[in-house]
Order: C-alpha cells, then structure tokens, then sequence
C-alpha cells in the first residue's frame, strides 16, 4: 500500500549528526592525520597576465625536509576542460582549458604554477619562498565589455567569447509596439565570494592495494574521474572520501585540493596534507560571475506585459570552469516567472584576466532576478501600479510555457507566496530619525532544482534491513551541511516504519557507496531522495508481500508503522517486522536493494538558440524586505525580512527553514555588502578583513513561510529549496531602497558610497 | 635567538598540556598540534571566531593569541562545555533550534555564547547578536542561533532555580 499519512516526513526532527557537531566531534578534514604525512603547499601567480621566463624550482628542492616541489613537466596529463554542448565554433571555448599547474603563460593572479611537498607546513612555505620566477608582463584585459572588442588582448586563442546562448519567442519588435510603456534599464552584479568558513583541506594516501585515496572536502564525489585522468590511472585506482562538508554553496564544486594532494602522494608515495589559507581561498579560487546587464521591457497600461529583449554579459575570468552552464542558467531564467510572448535574450560569457568564476549557490539565476524584479518595479512605478498587482498580472502559471518552450511541470503558487510575503511584514516601522526613510520591497523568482535535462542525471542508493529491523543505507550523496543525509535517513525510516535512529547513512565515499552524483544544483533531495525511496520501496514491498501471506490479508491493507506490519482495516491484524524480516531470511528472500532514479531526460542542445526541455522543474517563490535608509550617509539597514517558498512538501521543516534562512542572509549579502574587488586583475579583498559577509548584526529576525503545493518531483511531492532560497533577496532589498528613497539602484551590492552618489544625483540631477 | 623555543604549560579542560613553542605559534596552532582539533581554523587572522576559546573566562580568539600568552592559564574548548550523555543546556539548544548547519562555526559560537551567559545570564536578543558578531556564520543567517542561545539562557535560570 502506498504511504499516505507520515510519521516523520514534515516533522521537525533532531538531525543524525547535530549532536556531534555540537559536542565538537565531527573529525573534518583538516582534522584528519596519518603518521608520517608531508604537507602541501601551492606556489601561485602574482601577475594576473605575463609570460612564464624562468621557473627555477631547484633551491626549493634541496631544502632539508623539501620531499618533491612539482611543476607542469611533473603532471601527467596537464588539463581538465571539457566541450559544451550547443556552442559553435563561433566561441572560443576549447582552446580555453584550464591546466593542473601553468605551463608558459599565467592568466589571473593567484593560478598555480608549483606544489611543494615537506616535512611540516612551515618546511613547505620556506620552499615556496626559495622559488624562483621571472615574469614578462603582457597585456591584460579586465573588463568585459572590452575584452568582446575585436581589439582587445586575447585570454586564450583569438577569442574572449567563450559561450552565448539565445532566447527566440515571438516578435520583440512586434511587442514593443503594442505595448503603452518601456522601460530600459542596465545592472550590474557582484563578484560573490562563497567564503564558507571551513577552508578547502584533506589528506591522500596510496593504500595496500596500490589505490590513491583522498579524504576531504568535496560537493562532488566524482572527481576521482578528474585525478585519475590527470595521473593517467584507471578509474578503479582513485577513491575519493568525502567528509562532513563546513559549507560549500558551490565553492567546493569544481576541483579545489584533490588533484593537488594525489600528484604529492603519487611522486611520493608517503600521506599527504593540505589546507587552502583563507588569503588563498580568496584568490586561489572561483567567485560567482559578475554580471551585466541591459534589460528593455514593454508593457500595456493596464500592466500585460508584451516584450522583453535583454542582453547579459557575464566575466568569466580566466577560465571556462562551468561559465557556459551558468550562462545557460541566466539565459533560460533571464524572463523571471513571467509570461511574456515575446523574448529575445544574448548572452556572453567573456574571458577576462580576473579570478576564475564558476558555480555559485543560484547558479547564474540571481544576476537575472536583481535584473528581471528591478525592471517589474520599475514598470510598477511607471504605470502607477502596485507592485504585487503588476506581477500577479503575469505570473507563470502550471501548464504555461517559457521562452525556451518548455512547460511548467508543476504548481505556481507565486500569488500566495507574493502576497503572504508582504503580510508577514506586518505594520510599516517608524523611522528611527528624522534623515532616515523606510521602505519595503518584493522580489518573486524561479530556480530549477536538478540539473539541466540533457546532462541525462541519475542517482543510486542501497538500502538493506537488518535482522532486529534497523536499516543501512548507502547513498553516495556528500552533506553539505544542508542535513543531505537526514534527509534520506528519514526517507528511508518511513518507508520502512522504523525509527530515524535505527536508520544508518553512508555517503559520500566513491568506492563504497552508489554514486548519486554531485551536492549541486539543488539535486540532493530530488535525485538521492527518490533514489532511495526507490529502494526502500523495494524493500518495504518484500515485507508486505510476505506478512500479507503471513497474516492471511491483501497485501494493499497493508502498513508499516514502529516496526509492525498491521492491517489498515483491521487494526487487531498485525505482526512484528522482524517476525518477517525472520521469514524472509529463512525462505532467503533477500532486504537489500539497489536501486537508481532517473531524471528527465531531453535531446543534447543542438544550437545556442535555447529551445526544448532544459530544467526537470521550478521552485517559486518570494522575499519581502523592510529597510531603513540614512539620507546622510547612505547607510541601508535591513528591518524586517520575509521569505515564502513552495518547497513541494517539507521533508524536515527545521532543514526548510534553515536552507530558507541562510539563503536569504547569503543574498542579502549580495544585495549590501559583498563584492570581491580587483584593480587590473589584482585582488584587493584577500581575507573577512575586507571582504565582507554579513554578521549577526546585519541580518534581522527572518521570517520564513514554508508552502505546499506537493506538485514537485522530489520524493513525496518535494521540490528543492537550496538554491532557490537565495534568488530574490538582493532585487527584494534594491526594490526596498528604491520605495524608500526613490533613487536608482542600478548596481548591487548597494553599499552606502553607491547609496549616497544616487541621492546626490537625485538631489541635483546635473552632478 | 631566531629559533628560540619555550616552555609552556596550558591547562586546556583542566589537563595540564606542556609544549615547546617558538614566540610566533597561536595558541590556535598550539591547540590543534595537540589534538584538540574542536578548535577550527577559518582564517587564521581574526575575523571569523571559528577559533574563540575561552581563557580565563573571556571569549578569545587563539588564533590571535600566541601559545605562550597561555602558559599558565587555563583554556577552555567546546569539549569542556557537555558530554553525549549530558550536554550543556547551550549545546542542547543548538540541536533543539536547528542553530547548527554545516557545524564548522559551532565551537566557536557555543564559547561565544557560554562567554556571554556566564556575564549576563539574561541578555536581551540584542545583547546576544552583539556579543555573537564577532562569529561568522555562513550557513543559518544568524535567527536560529539567536533563538538557541536565547532559549538556552531561559533554560540555565530554570535548572539553577530548581535546583
């Protein structure tokens, strides 16, 4: 019988490891030793664009306890890039392959050049010290705008350009002239650091059977394919151990220290040992894209709107990494949860002498939300239209179709969520001075949660029942800190009617759990959680199949409820669980299954024209802010925030809760504060001294507002919420600003200099 | 003079620790080398307070503390606060509110927090986002660590009125 009334889905539940984090238990990766370990440091550019004229590494090598210092000659197979689909020649994507360690050329500050190996971490740094380069500088390019000039100099190849995608619906043209009102406007986005607070770190070691394992941090499991590609070993001999992860939001995503470590521990054959500092983790490391964007909208008076052309221009800093996904992300969400029958968006991602961008909580999907619910404020004020009205106007609802022509899958309870958003606010704050204003904004957002349809994404978990009624699970999944394995911990204990702690997770170990694939794309739930419903399913099947014999009755009377197998007519009827798990293990019908779910699956991109099926689904929802603004000195102060997100069904409302929490105080980041600056390709913002993420006194008292439509593809109806917490915050506080003041915030983070320069401009227009 | 070492003796959780350190080791450094990796390394410069310990009864960040600062004293980690079968009522708290995500901040935010309570057993909601800006925390947003530390102080007046 299907489960239909829960015991511990949509409860509040402890968490599986909380206790032990508290208690100080949790053995991280930097908190891991083997005896004889060596320690490994990274010599990294400092010229963001030069020619490589000398690299001398043989003083550092003869330093007493120096036990390999390994350059570009030492790496096996020097690169990792891959093609993307859907891009023409037209880019000049392939020629722009990141290598392990550079060869003749550097491109961004901060890239590697040389790993030193040695006895303690002081012996490595004094190595890295005795390292000799000579640089001839070359001219760099650091904005993006020219660096797509013909002119410019080239990163890689002859080519800045290294992705564009295309949205083509209607006739924008057509949609301008019906419409009574355009509004023309261009944001700018910031480079968003991650700075989780645990430093990239692990140790590698070669075990008995000739295999490099990696202990250490990661969102991604799977890049043991990446080492053993670069050391030229077969798959089978890498194995990657994944730790409880100290935050990640994307930043633990690509490869950070496991290529590294297993080079160190291959030329060595002793454990190896690493930690990013965090002055590295600053420009040793991807940001989130910084964006540009120019945004033309038209609308009717009575608020329909007709058209929309945008242009996004995304820097993706020295390297590919994942800048075409993220591109591809922007493009598809670059219309907000709209209906707009005509659309054209161009967007570039443009190769630059900056720090490398990448993956970053909301995946390119927030630069377009501070673009897309600045512009329907906009058009609000233009019109003189309430807000809330305007959007409920043209809100996606399911069944609709984007602009990449694809359906929404799922419920849209975007009207609900925008209005609870603003109710929640309560009654507006006085001001708490005479130069100070208040008030209030809404931003509304979609984010797909799983990843891109044609990347063909599946999962496995494997699920077995003890003879006392307890489970293991094994599901390859990392725990970003998210409570990943709670949630399939409680899954698992549903399904089967056991209690949560006799349910046992192992993830996150590539040669001993199922691969599930990557803590990524707000995929977790989604793919790990129907992988192992899928499984647990199987099992709990085998059990009523055999009480039902047991017990006489049809075997849809059938439930499962601390550890009883019982009959949902007659509650007399009823048998013990391990009374059956005995049975089957006598009749050797086996409780353990491996199973693995599939994603959606659609064609590969064809063309950079975006058309079809690309996301498996939405999550919408909304952000509502109260701010006050010091018309002196241009100081924002966050009052009250609110989000309201249709999660599908909550699997543990704490978990929901805290993702909706600690998104919202990421983006509010964003929208304030948070910008890894550089001059010319220089970093300025090395460390939490100056670059700034926001702190107990910045974030006010959130209130988060969880719904339930129970339409999603996640298990029991479940969408995801990881990433979908963070996407409206910054545009909800731009728009705050805006009410309170009625300045332009054309640009975020809307620090209190940018705040003040656009009440200057609007005092005197002329300045 | 450049590789002097000395002798120092640190009362971590009431156990004597004895050490040789060079003038530059953190007490940060000196902890973790002597396997109280509770005590996490966020960015080594003060600004995260992943590190606070408390030393002689003050909030301290030991990554902005030499180990020789120490010598003598009496240092205390997370470790000291509770066990799995009894754990502080801040400890309690945390799991109970769901104040702890990726976990990485907590020892520092219950030291913190303990720090705080032991002066002002009942600090306002203010009071305690104050005392706690010092911690970075990346994952919560702050609310439910408020709620946990909040909660916990109700709790301690409760358990010493009682008894």
């Amino acid at each position: 019988m299907k489960k239909s009334n829960f015991d511990i889905i949509g409860t509040r539940a402890d968490g599986c490891d909380e206790k032990d984090k508290v208690l100080g238990n949790i053995v991280y990766a930097e908190d891991y030793s083997l005896p004889d370990t060596l320690y490994c440091k990274v010599f990294r550019s400092t010229k963001p664009s030069a020619l490589i004229k000398k690299l001398d590494t043989s003083r550092a090598a003869a330093l007493e306890g120096v036990a390999c210092v390994l350059t570009h000659e030492d790496v096996p197979n020097n690169e990792s890039a891959k093609n993307v689909v859907g891009q023409t020649t037209e880019v000049g994507l392939l020629e722009a392959k990141q290598r392990i360690l550079a060869v003749d050329r550097v491109r961004y500050y901060g890239e590697p050049l040389a790993v030193v190996a040695a006895e303690s971490p002081e012996l490595a740094g004094e190595a890295l010290e005795l390292i000799e380069i000579e640089y001839e500088e070359l001219p760099g390019v650091f904005d993006p705008i020219e660096a797509m000039k013909p002119e410019a100099p080239k990163v890689h190849g002859d080519n800045n350009v290294i992705s564009n995608w295309q949205l083509r619906k209607g006739d924008v043209e057509k949609g301008f002239a019906e419409a009574d009102v355009i509004v023309e406007k261009e944001y700018k986005t910031p480079r968003q650091e991650h700075a989780h607070m645990e430093p990239e770190a692990g140790m590698a070691w070669i075990d008995d059977m000739g295999v490099v394992n990696i202990r250490y941090c990661t969102q991604v499991i799977e890049h043991y394919r990446d080492v053993a590609a670069v050391l030229g070993l077969p798959e089978s001999r890498v194995r990657t151990i994944g730790t409880i992860i100290g935050g990640g939001f994307g930043g633990k995503e690509d490869l950070t220290v496991e290529v590294f470590l297993a080079l160190c521990t291959w030329k060595t054959r002793r454990p190896v040992k690493m930690a990013f500092s965090r002055e590295e983790m600053g420009f040793g490391r991807q940001k989130r894209h910084p964006y540009i964007m120019r945004y033309k909208t038209g609308v009717t008076r009575d608020g329909r709107l007709t058209a929309m052309q945008a242009e996004l221009i995304s820097d993706s800093g020295a390297y590919v990494m994942l800048s075409p996904w993220v591109l591809l992300y922007s493009t598809v969400h670059s219309t907000g949860p709209y209906n707009i029958p005509n659309v054209k968006v161009d967007a570039y991602s443009v190769l630059t002498n900056n720090v490398m961008t990448s993956a970053f909580r909301g995946f390119g999907g927030m630069q377009a939300a501070f673009a897309y619910e600045s512009q329907m404020d906009a058009i609000a004020r233009e019109l003189g239209m309430d807000p809330v009205e305007l959007r409920k106007k043209n809100f996606y609802r399911r069944g609709d179709e984007t602009a990449n022509f694809q359906k929404i899958p799922s419920d849209v309870l975007l009207d609900e969520a925008a209005d609870k958003a603003m109710e929640a606010l309560g009654p507006k704050s006085p001001p708490s001075d005479p130069h100070r204003r208040v008030g209030r904004g809404l931003a509304c957002s979609w984010q797909s949660y799983g990843r891109m349809t044609y990347l063909h994404d599946t999962a496995s978990s494997w699920v077995g029942l003890e003879m006392d009624g307890s489970a293991v699970v094994r599901c390859g999944i990392p725990d970003l800190g998210g409570g990943q394995r709670e949630s399939i911990r409680a899954i698992a204990a549903e399904l089967l009617g056991i209690p949560l702690e006799e349910v046992h997770v192992i993830s996150t170990d590539s040669q001993v759990t199922p691969l599930a694939g990557t803590v990524t794309a707000t995929r977790a739930l989604y793919m790990s959680g129907n992988a192992t419903k899928l499984a647990s399913e199987n099992v709990r099947s085998s059990i009523l199949s055999k009480a039902a014999e047991m017990l006489d009755l049809p075997v849809n009377e059938l439930d499962i409820r601390n550890k009883i197998v019982y009959s949902t007519e007659k509650s007399e009827k009823k048998i013990d669980l391990v009374k059956v798990i005995r049975r089957c293990a006598a009749e050797g019908i086996s409780l353990q299954s491996l199973d693995t779910y599939k994603a959606e699956f659609s064609e590969e991109i064809k063309s950079n024209v975006i058309k079809g099926t690309v996301f498996n689904d939405w999550t919408f929802g909304a952000q509502a802010v109260e701010v006050e603004v010091d018309t002196g000195t241009g100081q924002v102060t966050l009052l009250k925030h609110v989000s309201v997100q249709d999660v599908g069904r909550a699997i543990n409302v704490k978990r929901v809760e805290g993702q909706m929490e600690g998104g919202a105080a990421q983006g509010l980041g964003f929208g304030m504060m948070e910008d890894y600056l550089e001059i010319q390709g220089t970093p300025l913002t090395w460390n939490l001294t100056e670059y700034l993420v926001p702190t107990s006194k910045d974030i006010p008292d959130s209130k988060s507002i969880i719904l339930e439509s129970h339409s999603g593809k996640g298990p029991f109806g479940a969408k995801g919420i990881g990433e979908p917490a963070i996407t409206a915050s910054a545009p909800a506080v731009a728009n705050a600003i805006r009410d309170a003041v009625g300045i332009e915030v054309p640009q975020i983070p809307a620090t209190p200099e940018r705040v003040f320069w656009e009440l200057q401009a609007k005092k005197d227009p002329a300045q | 003079m450049e590789n002097a070492v000395y002798d120092v003796t640190v009362y971590v959780n009431d156990r004597p620790v004895k050490g040789r350190v060079p003038a530059e080791q953190t007490l940060l450094d000196f902890l973790r080398d002597n396997n109280f990796t509770e005590v996490k390394k966020g960015c080594d410069n003060g600004d995260c307070g992943a590190c606070t310990v408390i030393l002689d009864g003050i909030a301290t960040l030991s990554c902005c503390t030499a180990a020789l600062q120490a010598d003598g004293r009496k240092v205390y980690t997370v470790k000291s606060l509770g066990t799995w079968d009894k754990m502080h009522p801040l400890q309690e708290a945390f799991v109970k509110h769901e104040a702890v995500q990726c976990g990485f901040c907590t020892p520092g935010f219950l030291m913190t927090a303990k720090a705080l309570l032991d002066s002002n057993p009942h600090p306002t909601r203010e009071e305690i986002r104050e005392a706690i800006s010092g911690n970075l925390c990346r994952c919560t947003g702050y609310v439910k660590i408020v709620d946990a530390i909040e909660d916990a102080a109700r709790a301690i007046e409760e358990t010493s009125r009682e008894g």
